[in-house]
């Protein structure tokens, strides 16, 4: 014991290491009430470092070659030992990070984690979400299936359609006229090692950011307001750990009991996780039946199918799918709220938070579907698309959610928040 | 740093710090110059070596060479009917339309998108009624102009249609000239790649009969 | 407006017509018999695999020694299904050359390793039972879910000659082959659960790993619950 002690002293003389541990675990104090939804920030990084290490195994068996990409996938599901665990966690791990990830965000909505102090925390974040959009996009691209390659295909596409330098962009994207092996060697090289780093740096922003001003909680009380004259502390403050570390502990063993069901009893989920079609390899000359992007991405492209294009340019599409995905940074400036918490907001925020949730959801539905599978309406909606009129709705709900904000919740009647925490 | 210089950067900055830089203009102005000709220089050095980085990631010889144009033999074409072959690694198809689709072309002016071909996807000696150097023979790329999949063919003529290309992705269609139906994603007709004939039955497609 | 409704004809036709490819999604297909833990109608399908699809179709990626996993020895293996020679740790490979095939059968026939993955299980049942006679075919043949298929009926000596009748859009049996329509069935029916297996030979040490998984994971959770309650009993 003394020998240990002694060892910390040696090394605190060298690096800081019983002040950071202090600083962000045993004397950084958390709000006491947080509730289930804050469990999907550890649940993040836990996504994220199983993702660089499965990737890392990856990694040692997989080829960035359009010769060898598929055939080199099958190797690791066949011939490597415990391949196929690896890489279904890493499959199943790339579409749960995104359902972590959006429940992380929509707690934010929920209990307005983005308002003053938080902007910075919220805009880290957004970075994060963009750069594992970017991340999932160019490993979409590696096991060379025809999903594979179509998707990759589209999206690239998508950049050809900027006006003017468009086509030149796409072409110094692709590093070919054409997604070949030029493109997946680098999107490869951008997969596991560019936006890693960037997610990285980003993540310790996050984190260090949201220790700086301190946690957001359900009620949306700063909780540093109030501290013990005598310590400091925040009344309503509790150590991260060993309070929240053995509480997100029990959070962690159930997701990992949902991502050991997905794993081991249904990887493909059904072809949401893991297509069909991508088990036919790339083939440049032949389009699958039906192009949709992983479920994920689905609510954007939607927005960017909904959006007509402006004489022949798919570019306001394009546009529309971006801002879409950019309008999350607008928030904290966007939400004149006063107060934090949907708790003690209004029944018009409610309102229009629930009908940007069932736009979201029912925009990644019609996304993952042909525009026609519903038919046409009659001549008096000129004939159009149901399922494309329902999207252009929906598109319209979604961006009226952020556009209309300062409006609404400036209007909404709000009821007075407690000094301290509730339960 | 000396002791003397260092005496200086303090006296700047106290300066600095009391909104009067012009006290002591002679020390000021010469860190300010050089902070401004070395961050300047620095920076072009930065945007030079970021060119090669850049460039890097444009297409390679390889890439280019696979783009050079490719010699068909369409003498064994039967009418009626297609073949594929493969320029930049995109599908190129040509058609051998009969003379009934070809005369067939000119009915369908009122459901096309671009009947008059203005938007240019085509080299100007295709810009005619057939889109074709010659009338029976029609060389188009197999990539549809919406988000880039490749149309497949539907040439089974029945009262409503003519035969033609349906696009899988998102159901545009197009006849047999590639031009695009009103009311289809895809906003212009397909690309008609520069292409020349050789021979009366070889084609070379990606060079033009003026570059040669 | 007329436009709109040449279209929407035009779309009803095709969507109608059993000759168009994209129509085929909407074709009915026969549920196929997967039981890969039945080892005997694995290895049934194997022999029938090993036999008739791959002097054209290669299995790349799957070895002939992994089929000791459905209880063949590796003596079996050598005696039975390694027709050609070769080292039972060789992967399914096929000699046939790829430009002959092209000019055969108008495409390469497609690698059959993860085949199953990519249609399903059932679309292969059905398909293997579904070719019909077609003389506007150049090979004779054309099929129920994959039409103007380049692949000629490989198997039609065993289930004879069946025609499509263009009214009920049903198949009748106009030439009886060597085997019964039921002994036919059940020939596909292993194939094709040979063909899942094949697609994906570690689904059932996954799926029985994944409840001892499960199980620690559970344990695990009363542990981690039992935990947090006796920290936070100071919390209120």
């Amino acid at each position: 014991m003394n020998y240990f002690t002694k060892l910390i002293g040696w090394v605190d003389e060298r690096f800081p290491l019983t002040s950071n541990v202090k600083a962000h675990l045993t004397e950084y104090y958390a709000p006491k009430n947080f509730n289930f939804w804050y469990f999907f920030g550890s649940l993040a990084l836990l996504v994220l470092v199983l993702q660089i290490i499965t990737g890392i195994f990856l990694t040692m068996h997989y080829k960035p070659s359009a010769e060898l990409a598929f055939a080199s996938v099958e190797y690791i599901m066949r011939d490597v030992p415990w391949g196929w665990l690896i890489r279904y966690m890493h499959s199943t791990g790339a579409s749960l990070f995104f359902v972590v990830v959006y429940l992380h965000m929509f707690r934010g909505l929920l209990y307005g984690s983005y308002r003053n102090p938080r902007e910075l925390i919220w805009l880290f974040g957004v970075g994060i979400f963009l750069a594992l959009m970017g991340e999932a996009f160019f490993g979409y691209l590696l096991p060379w299936g025809q999903m594979s390659y179509w998707g990759a295909q589209v999206i690239t596409n998508l950049f050809a359609t900027v006006p003017f330098i468009g086509p030149d962009i796409a072409e110094w994207l692709r590093g070919d006229y054409l997604i070949s092996d030029a493109t997946l060697n680098r999107f490869f090289a951008f997969h596991v090692i560019a936006l890693p780093l960037v997610i990285l740096g980003l993540v310790a922003a996050h984190i260090i950011a949201l220790h700086e001003v301190g946690s957001n909680n359900p009620d949306g009380v700063e909780i540093k307001k109030l501290k013990d004259k005598k310590t400091g502390i925040p009344l309503d403050g509790i150590p991260f750990h060993p309070y929240y570390s053995v509480k997100d502990l029990v959070g962690v063993v159930v997701f990992l009991m949902v991502f050991a069901a997905i794993i081991f009893f249904a990887p493909d989920m059904g072809g949401y996780f893991l297509e069909a079609n991508n088990f036919v390899p790339a083939n440049p000359l032949v389009t699958p039946a039906h192009i949709a992007p992983t479920w994920y991405f689905t609510p954007y492209y939607s927005i960017l199918r909904a959006v007509p294009p402006i004489g022949i340019s798919q570019f306001p599409g394009v546009a529309a799918m971006g801002l879409s995905v950019m309008a999350f940074a607008l928030l904290p400036w966007l939400d004149r709220s006063p107060v934090k918490s949907i708790r003690y907001k209004g029944n018009l925020y409610k309102a229009w938070l629930a009908a940007f949730v069932i736009s979201f959801f029912i925009l990644g539905y019609l996304g993952t579907i042909p525009a026609d599978t519903y038919g046409q309406f009659g001549a008096w909606l000129g004939k159009a698309d149901i399922a494309t009129v329902i999207a252009r709705i929906c598109s319209v709900v979604y961006f009226a959610f952020f556009v209309l904000m300062p409006w609404y919740t400036k209007k909404d009647k709000t009821k007075p928040v407690p000094e301290r925490v509730t339960g | 740093m000396s002791d003397k210089q260092n005496d200086q950067y303090q006296a700047g900055s106290q300066t600095g710090a009391s909104c009067q830089p012009s006290q002591s203009p002679q020390v000021n102005l010469e860190k300010r110059n050089f902070l401004i000709a070395t961050s300047a220089v620095g920076a072009i050095g930065c945007a030079v070596v970021a060119v090669p980085f850049v460039k890097s990631m444009t297409p390679s010889e390889r890439a280019k060479a696979a783009g050079a144009p490719v010699e068909i033999d369409i003498s064994k074409l039967p009418a009626g009917e297609m073949m594929t072959a493969e320029w930049r690694g995109q599908p190129v198809w040509i058609i051998h339309r009969t003379d009934e689709q070809v005369a067939k072309l000119a009915n369908h002016g009122t459901q096309l998108s671009d009947p008059n071909l203005e938007v240019p996807q085509q080299p100007d000696y295709c810009k005619n009624k057939e889109r074709a150097i010659k009338p029976k023979y029609a060389v188009m790329l197999g990539v549809c102009t919406h988000l880039g999949c490749s149309p497949g063919q539907n040439f089974v003529a029945t009262a409503d249609w003519d035969g033609g290309f349906i696009c899988a992705c998102h159901g545009s269609k197009f006849d047999l000239s590639g031009r695009v139906f009103k009311g289809s994603p895809a906003p212009t007709n397909l690309v008609i790649p520069p292409h020349k004939y050789l021979t009366e039955t070889t084609l070379l497609i990606g060079e033009d009969g003026e570059v040669a | 407006m007329k436009t709109i409704n040449y279209m929407k004809k035009v779309l009803l036709i095709l969507s109608l017509s059993p000759l168009l490819a994209f129509a085929s999604q909407d074709i009915h297909l026969d549920k196929a018999p997967v039981d890969v833990s039945n080892h005997e109608s694995l290895q049934r399908g194997a022999r029938t695999f090993v036999n008739y699809c791959l002097n054209c179709h290669s299995a790349n990626y799957m070895r002939y020694n992994r089929l000791m996993e459905i209880g063949l020895t590796e003596k079996q293996i050598k005696d039975n299904l390694l027709l050609a020679g070769g080292k039972v740790g060789d992967t399914m490979t096929v000699a046939i050359n790829k430009k002959d095939a092209m000019k055969w059968f108008g495409a390469t026939p497609p690698d059959l390793s993860v085949e199953v993955r990519a249609r399903g299980a059932d679309w292969v049942y059905t398909y293997m039972r579904g070719f019909y006679r077609d003389n506007t075919r150049s090979t004779g043949w054309n099929n129920t879910v994959f039409d103007k298929v380049g692949m000629p009926h490989v198997l039609y000596e065993l289930q004879g000659e069946q025609e499509l009748n263009h009214e009920t859009h049903q198949l009748e049996l106009i030439k009886p082959g060597r085997l019964s329509v039921e002994e036919y069935d059940t020939l596909i029916g292993d194939l094709t659960n040979f063909m899942a297996y094949m697609a994906e030979p570690a689904k059932q040490q996954r799926n029985q790993l994944g409840w001892f998984v499960l199980l620690f994971l559970g344990v695990l959770l009363v542990l981690a619950y039992k935990l947090k309650k006796a920290y936070w009993k100071d919390i209120h």
